[in-house]
């Protein structure tokens, strides 16, 4: 292979760990986002304040900090979680707090008398939300959810930092026996720009798929 | 001692001494880097919306390609290519380097969304007074573009205050590696590491409220 390229069978095994946590990251950032976002419009003030709690802290402070807190706090507690656990939680709980935000205002921009309607029909509210409310809010919530999958698959490379041999770590290490610096690392960016664009494309499918059947004037 | 009891005494005497020490680093990489921000960015979006190809394209292909790569391989790519070319820059420059280039193109997309809300009449118009591309960005365009997009460039200010613990692996010493500093001395993580949440949460706090100062003070003053 030419130049560069001949580093990518050393990515290999590295790729496949980055691939792992972004997935796993994305999809329970979206169950979190779910659960927050939803929970943050519940009846209860309790409710609502204790999941603003959640959002506030982990949209507040770091990703970088939250990952060493759940990595080196969290075994003083007596909770042992291997490294990958590690950073799936911390990313998961990071990306789902974000998009708590998008799924609270997708449920809030479906118009008021959609709700009406339902109310009308004489729809029990818990029917009107998963029948009504969130099929059209998910539709909204998709290219937002796009953007915050990339962020949370960059977010990804952070996870070298707390001894997982993902992509960056093997960049480090191939750099230090190779010196092939710049090639190292020009491949690596490279490698992150594809699996943003891969993101990107799944976004935009999933997108037409729900946008199928919409009747678009009313509803624009 | 119990694990998840707090050591008050190493909370008071030694951490919270050490991080306010070393927090005026953080928040001057932040305003720093993004000063480096606002103007790479202003510039990017004003290349993105030139009418020639030679300038639009490659400004979109530098925001596409910066825009959905990690931050900390931009660093490490500054950190250890540029010394290999001969480029011999100090961690800190090069840190915020990498902050200001990231993000400039988090800004030039706000920015761009300024520069179109501005009406074509006013470019026109400012051409047909014989004024000069420069001057008409600087004079005429610019000043009314940015009051409206204070609010977002505020978001990104706060995401950027937040990712400069990414500081720390290129050897600066501000409050992250400080208090891994600590852990690693006193095989205490829990106080060092909640603390630097509890700093964080709390700046960034302070850094909402200033902004929305700013957004009042310059809407007024756009108008």
């Amino acid at each position: 292979m030419p130049a560069p390229f001949d580093l990518l069978p050393w990515f290999y095994d590295p790729f496949v760990i980055t691939v792992k946590i972004a997935i796993f990251s994305i999809l329970f950032s979206l169950l979190m986002a779910f659960a927050a976002g939803l929970l943050r419009l519940a009846p209860s003030r309790t409710v609502r304040w204790c999941t603003r709690v959640y959002v506030e802290i982990f949209r507040g402070s770091s990703l970088l900090v939250q990952l060493f807190w759940l990595y080196f706090v969290l075994p003083y507690a007596g909770v042992r979680l291997d490294p990958l656990s590690t950073a799936v939680l911390a990313l998961a709980l990071n990306g789902g707090a974000y998009g708590s935000e998008i799924v609270r205002g997708a449920v809030l921009a479906v118009p008021k008398g959609q709700r009406e309607a339902a109310t009308a029909l004489n729809l029990p509210p818990l029917w009107t939300y998963v029948s009504v409310i969130i099929p059209q809010a998910v539709r909204i919530m998709i290219p937002p959810f796009g953007n915050l999958a990339v962020e949370v698959l960059k977010g990804t490379a952070l996870v070298s930092l707390i001894t997982i041999t993902d992509l960056v770590k093997k960049a480090l290490q191939l750099d230090t026996t190779t010196f092939r610096t710049f090639e190292i690392f020009a491949l690596l960016l490279l490698i992150y720009f594809v699996l943003g664009q891969v993101i990107i494309a799944v976004t935009h499918g999933v997108e037409k798929v729900a946008n199928r059947g919409v009747d678009r004037g009313s509803v624009a | 001692m119990s694990p998840l009891t707090i050591d008050w005494h190493y909370v008071w005497f030694d951490l919270i001494p050490a991080l306010s020490g070393v927090v005026h680093r953080t928040i001057l990489a932040t305003l720093i880097g993004f000063v480096g921000a606002i103007v790479i960015g202003l510039l990017l979006a004003i290349a993105r919306r030139a009418k020639s190809r030679w300038l639009s394209v490659p400004a979109m292909c530098y925001i596409e390609f910066i825009r959905t790569t990690p931050i900390l391989v931009q660093i490490y790519f500054l950190f250890f290519v540029l010394p290999r070319w001969g480029v011999l820059l100090d961690p800190w420059t090069t840190g915020l380097l990498a902050f200001a280039f990231h993000y400039a193109t988090y800004t030039s997309e706000v920015f761009r969304a300024g520069l179109d809300s501005i009406p074509k009449g006013q470019f026109e118009a400012a051409t047909s007074l014989n004024m000069k591309p420069w001057h008409v960005y600087r004079d005429i365009v610019v000043p009314q573009a940015i009051p409206p997009v204070i609010p977002a460039l505020g978001n990104y200010f706060i995401g950027m205050f937040k990712e400069t613990p990414l500081l720390s692996t290129i050897t600066i010493m501000e409050l992250m590696a400080t208090a891994k500093d600590f852990g690693q001395q006193t095989f205490r993580y829990f106080e060092p590491i909640t603390l630097v949440g509890i700093f964080f949460i709390v700046l960034s706090l302070i850094a909402a409220a200033l902004i929305q100062v700013v957004e009042g003070r310059l809407g007024r003053w756009g108008r």
